[in-house]
């Protein structure tokens, strides 16, 4: 079946398949077999892709065990979905824009910020440049235009389209890839962005994760239209659907897309088609919702370990090469959650700052009266609530 | 200096703030060809292209936030909301997204924009095209809410918002829209924001009021003067938040008595906090209880609208009762 892919089939549980209603995708054609892909991707990009896949799947596993320990607040990871955010990631050019969902640490990793620019935040410390106002897994950084994560669902889909088209607007050529889930399509945000993009043909490449759940809430509970690409079409944009597991596929269909908008061609939407393999975030349990043969079946369509198969066939790694690698990812990650766990909490001070460019009087006044009450109190848990 | 109504002020205001900078956009619903459904921004299409003034789709929540995409890009854009009733669809990029992102990101982004929206009645507008929703923005934290009453101020009010770093909504009163004219200077000025002025001045009684009720409360004014030998001083804060504080307590200071007048619902409303920062701050020179002449806590009506409105005939009373407790 021709869609964007190039290791396997998009999972058939997933995905509905009638050839006629998905007529309107814009199809491009799979350039290879698994094991013997004759992409121009050069061996080269294709190990930094799985360095980005191998520490991003690193970071989860143990930023969740250290959420278990009681160490970190609050994980939401993308183990399951490597391929979806760093393939998409790396198809960026310098001058672009990332404006993440929550789930997309990966990516900002991919763009050249340094590990501890992230841990920082995990662990709201001194260091954190948001200044721990803000629950893990929200970072932004402006060295990486990197902007910043938000709660609420879907809002930063015209963040994107606005700051895509102002690129235009000043002559340049920067493009906006924008991340959100499958449950953010539902958001009203995501309609008025989508109608926003396509009538000022503004250069931003929309990219939905479809990892089959909003939390609890499977995809088919989120829209009763095929798929999500095809939402592009009433909006005049293009719509490419994605086997959002293969890195090679997401990279090629994120490349086409960037260079579209940034020929003056307008937005595509992009569907990722990929799994969660993990809970929502460390605050859930998918027991409820899905069952373990489900996720079993999904994980052994994990992109990993795809890639790392299609890597050692076309000859791009060793076994050896991959141990070494995987050690090396190890150590980087072990040494920086070290020195980010060892640092302090922001000074009181900070609490009072950027809620304007200046601060204004009655926030002074707040600071000085903060600052007569000593540090070190904590809220106390009320006896006999109702659970 | 020409005589202007407001609406010929901001506007002049608008093509003086484009023609400086080229980052400043205009963008919302029929601000372009048409020149906005009160003709705001009419002639900005012609004098600066569609690229600069943009007619968008209609929704609030896609103005805001692609404005705010816009402003983090480094443009000045100013969305406008055609009545302040239809923020809503957008008060979760306001409140969530723009009034936020300075503070989130510690410093390294800032959303500097100017959001204009006509607000509050007396012109037949019923419940969604009178609305008030000042307070709601004020209890945000991280945004600048500005009322200008005046042609002369709603220019310079205009050209300090858009000099300002962090996103501000400007509240314009329709009902002063054609109804004032003054003398406005046609070179750029600045008004600056959190300075309050002293419109009247007076020994008895303050008032603050702001927009179309700053003309009620000097009404009332006079009504009492003539009726009561009363001297009431008048303030028109300008800009609501951050408020100039000072020149309230200052005057409250003199007076020993203090009406606050808005259109909105009392419940909440501005008023409160006003009334709670002067007994913070003033309470041994109160000589009598603050008072608030306000809209009822019901929604806007409109057959009974001058019912509603805190007009002069209802202020007057209010300044008497508190002179005279
Ligand atoms: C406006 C809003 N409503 C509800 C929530 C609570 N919430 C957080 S994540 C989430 C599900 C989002 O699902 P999706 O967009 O598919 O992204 P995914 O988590 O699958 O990556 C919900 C309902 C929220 N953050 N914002």
């Amino acid at each position: 079946m021709p869609r964007a892919r190039h290791l396997a089939a998009v999972p058939a549980n997933q995905r509905a398949t009638d050839e006629q209603e998905r007529s309107w995708l814009r199809r491009r054609s799979p350039s290879g077999q698994s094991g013997e892909h004759p992409s121009p991707i050069s061996h080269a990009l294709k190990l930094r892709l799985y360095r980005g896949m191998l520490l991003s799947r690193r970071l989860d596993e143990r930023l969740m065990a250290l959420q278990r320990q009681g160490r970190v607040g609050f994980h939401v990871g993308h183990r399951g979905e490597e391929a979806a955010i760093i393939g998409a990631a790396a198809a960026l050019r310098e001058q672009d824009w990332l404006v993440p969902c929550y789930r997309e640490f990966g990516a900002l990793l991919m763009r050249g910020a340094p590990l501890c620019t992230y841990l920082d935040q995990m662990f709201g410390n001194a260091a954190d440049t948001g200044h721990g106002r803000q629950m893990p897994d929200h970072f932004h950084s402006r060295a990486q235009r990197c902007l910043s994560v938000s709660a609420p669902i879907g809002t930063q889909i015209p963040h994107a389209v606005g700051l895509a088209y102002a690129a235009r607007l000043k002559g340049r050529d920067d493009v906006a890839l924008v991340f959100f889930g499958d449950g953010a399509t539902s958001s009203n945000d995501f309609h008025a962005a989508l109608n926003f993009a396509g009538v000022w043909g503004a250069p931003v490449v929309l990219a939905c994760r479809n990892n089959g759940y909003a939390i609890s809430l499977p995809s088919s509970q989120q829209t009763a239209s095929k798929g999500f690409a095809c939402k592009a079409a009433a909006y005049g944009v293009r719509g490419v659907e994605v086997d959002g597991n293969d890195v090679l596929a997401v990279y090629e269909a994120t490349r086409d897309a960037r260079e579209a908008a940034a020929r003056g061609e307008g937005p595509t939407l992009l569907e990722l088609v990929t799994y969660r393999l993990d809970a929502h975030s460390s605050s859930d349990d998918p027991r409820a919702y899905r069952s373990d043969e489900e996720v079993a079946a999904a994980a052994a369509r994990e992109p990993i370990g795809r890639f790392k198969a299609h890597l050692l066939a076309c000859g791009a790694l060793s076994e050896a090469e991959d141990a070494q690698l995987q050690e090396a990812v190890d150590a980087e990650v072990r040494a920086a959650l070290e020195a980010a766990r060892a640092r302090e909490k922001p000074a009181l001070d900070t609490l009072f700052e950027d809620v304007y460019a200046e601060t204004p009087w009655h926030l002074t006044l707040a600071a000085r009266e903060a600052a007569q009450t000593a540090r070190g109190g904590s809220a106390h848990t009320p006896e006999g609530s109702a659970d | 200096m020409m005589e202007m109504n407001m609406v010929q002020a901001i506007n002049a205001g608008l093509h003086q703030e484009m023609g400086a900078d080229p980052d400043v956009v205009v963008l919302g619903e029929d601000v372009g060809r048409v020149g906005g459904v009160f003709r705001v921004t009419q002639g900005l299409h012609d004098a600066f292209g569609e690229q600069r003034v943009i007619d968008t789709p209609l929704n609030e929540s896609g103005i805001l936030g692609t404005a705010i995409g816009m402003a983090l890009y480094g443009l000045k854009p100013i969305p406008e909301i055609q009545f302040a009733d239809f923020i809503y669809p957008g008060f979760d990029q306001l409140v969530s997204e723009a009034a936020k992102y300075r503070y989130r990101s510690g410093g390294e982004y800032s959303v500097p924009m100017v959001v204009r929206t006509p607000f509050g009645g007396g012109i037949k507008g019923g419940l969604y095209h009178s609305q008030s929703p000042e307070a709601l923005f004020i209890h945000t934290a991280g945004l600048k809410v500005v009322c200008p009453s005046n042609p002369y101020d709603a220019k310079g009010l205009l050209r300090a918002s858009l000099q300002d770093p962090d996103p501000v909504l400007f509240f314009e009163p329709k009902r002063v829209y054609r109804a004032v004219k003054m003398e406005v200077p046609e070179h750029a000025y600045e008004v600056p924001l959190s300075k309050a002025a002293v419109v009247r001045e007076g020994s008895d009684v303050t008032v603050v009021a702001w927009g179309a009720m700053l003309y009620e409360a000097l009404a009332a004014a006079e009504q009492v003067r003539g009726d009561d030998g009363l001297d009431v001083e008048v303030i028109d804060p300008r800009t609501l938040w951050p408020l100039d504080l000072d020149t309230v307590l200052e005057s409250v200071r003199k007076t020993g008595r203090l009406v606050i007048v808005h259109e909105a619902p009392r419940a909440c409303g501005f008023g409160a906090e006003l009334v709670s920062l002067v007994c913070e701050n003033a309470f041994v020179h109160l000589e009598a209880p603050p008072q608030r002449v306000t809209g009822f806590d019901t929604p806007f009506p409109y057959a009974l609208e001058d019912d509603y409105l805190p007009l002069a005939h209802r202020i007057a009373p209010a300044l008497r009762e508190t002179a005279r407790f």
